[in-house]
């Protein structure tokens, strides 16, 4: 099969800043590609340059084997779903709309976006009974982070991208939404590119872990075989691991 | 005497309905375009706070040589009127999509939505509190100024106002100025509790 998304010499830069340099990534269907990386080294500029809320100064992004420029802005970003860094819920809406949105701007009769949002809801852990009236601000954070993934899936799309999803939970709560991401990865069989800044977690969660540095790639290799990485950046990251 | 007080604050009344309504059709969408179109907001912005710097009485006199909009009346006390409301109509629409969280408007277009539905689904819904205190601010003042065009012979309650001024008649003054007065605290109260009901949502 061809890669869902790939990356040819994508050079990103902002006002001559170089956020990536001459970036090379091909994503295969089925797997969970963690993007590890210290803050700064560019993993959020390759989610949006993925759903074209970025385009790149030189070189090109594939989907699906064609150009980001040359995709609908709006079908193209409708096809992925994304889990913001901030998870932007809309205060206004309540989680039932907020879950149903992408479904309902995609033109889906009523009955069956209901049924979509409680079956997000329940894969979550979150009675729809009770949560679907809810408004964002009566939620935990746990809580919110969860909504805010289940809106990401909500129009079933082949391509999740997940922004650090976990990382404004306690310690204890973020290892229950670690464990529940894993059971409920491999039961959806969609392609992911989880954002994190934690070696745990992407050793945790990933099939396949790719390091980022100063907006290049260190290493790439199979989730298992990250520990045996030589570099000096993924030695920094291993070092986490001891306690 | 009753009778013309009562007549008065209609004609008041409805020459702030049409002057307020007017301003929030052009105040509102131009308030979204400013906060969308960078480029455009110090021009828009600027021309809105120098008519609001001009004193009324001022504003009234040059507008009646001005060809079409201007001359002695109604039309141009109103024109002169959504001028001075724009201000506070336009700003405060910026500011309600100003103040807007920023991962709200970037989930918003991650997911795919057009600008029109960004705008009619989470801008508008988001700013309308803001919104509505501009425009119960620009109602408030529009009243106490529209009393000013009597001067340029609009009518309203600043008929009686001018006329007591000009006999040394303090009853006639207070038969204008009393029931703007009432008025303008009505319309306050009134819009504030809209404004409470939108924000409890």
């Amino acid at each position: 099969m061809p890669p869902l998304v790939e990356f040819r010499a994508v050079t990103f830069a902002i006002d001559g800043h170089v956020i990536l340099n001459a970036f090379n990534l091909s994503i295969e269907p089925g797997e969970t590609l963690v993007l590890l990386g210290r803050s700064g080294s560019g993993k959020t500029t390759v989610l949006r340059l993925i759903n074209g809320l970025l385009f790149p100064t030189r070189g090109a992004v594939f989907v699906e084997g064609r150009p980001t420029t040359e995709w609908d802005p709006i079908r193209l970003k409708r096809r992925i779903g994304y889990a913001i860094q901030d998870i932007g819920l809309f205060p206004h809406f309540t989680v039932g709309a907020n879950v149903g949105l992408v479904p309902r701007l995609e033109g889906w009769p009523p009955e069956r976006i209901g049924a979509r949002v409680d079956e997000l809801l329940r894969l979550f852990e979150l009675a729809p009974s009770e949560f679907v009236t809810r408004y964002p601000r009566q939620l935990s954070g746990g809580q919110k982070q969860r909504v805010g993934i289940a809106r990401a899936l909500a129009a079933d799309p082949d391509l999740l991208l997940l922004d650090e999803p976990f990382g404004a939970l306690d310690p204890v709560t973020r290892v229950e939404a670690q464990r529940q991401f894993r059971n409920l990865a491999s039961s959806l069989h969609k392609t992911t590119v989880f954002v994190t800044h934690d070696v745990r977690e992407a050793l945790l969660l990933g099939t396949r872990i790719v390091l980022m540095r100063g907006g290049e790639i260190d290493t790439d290799v199979a989730a298992g075989a990250f520990r045996n990485a030589g570099t000096s950046e993924a030695q920094a990251f291993l070092s986490c691991l001891e306690p | 005497m009753w009778e013309e007080i009562g007549r008065l604050t209609l004609e008041h009344l409805v020459m702030t309905l049409i002057a307020i309504v007017s301003a929030t059709a052009i105040g509102l969408p131009a308030g979204v375009l400013v906060a969308h179109q960078r480029a455009y907001r110090p021009w828009l912005v600027g021309f809105a706070s120098v008519m609001q710097t001009i004193p009324s009485l001022a504003l009234f006199g040059f507008l009646i040589p001005v060809p079409f909009i201007g001359g002695i009346g109604k039309r141009t006390a109103i024109i002169a009127l959504v001028l001075y409301a724009l201000l506070p109509i336009l700003r405060s629409t910026l500011a309600g999509i100003q103040s807007i969280d920023g991962a709200v408007l970037e989930s918003a277009r991650a997911m795919g939505m057009s600008t029109a539905q960004m705008i009619r689904e989470v801008e508008l819904p988001l700013a309308s509190r803001s919104i509505l205190s501009g425009i119960r601010i620009a109602a408030v003042t529009t009243i106490g100024t529209a009393t000013i065009a009597a001067a340029i012979g609009a009518g309203g309650l600043g008929t009686l106002v001018f006329r007591g001024l000009a006999t040394v008649d303090t009853q006639q003054i207070l038969a204008g100025a009393v029931p703007a007065a009432l008025l303008a605290l009505l319309t306050e109260g009134g819009l504030e509790w809209v404004e409470r009901r939108v924000g409890s949502r």
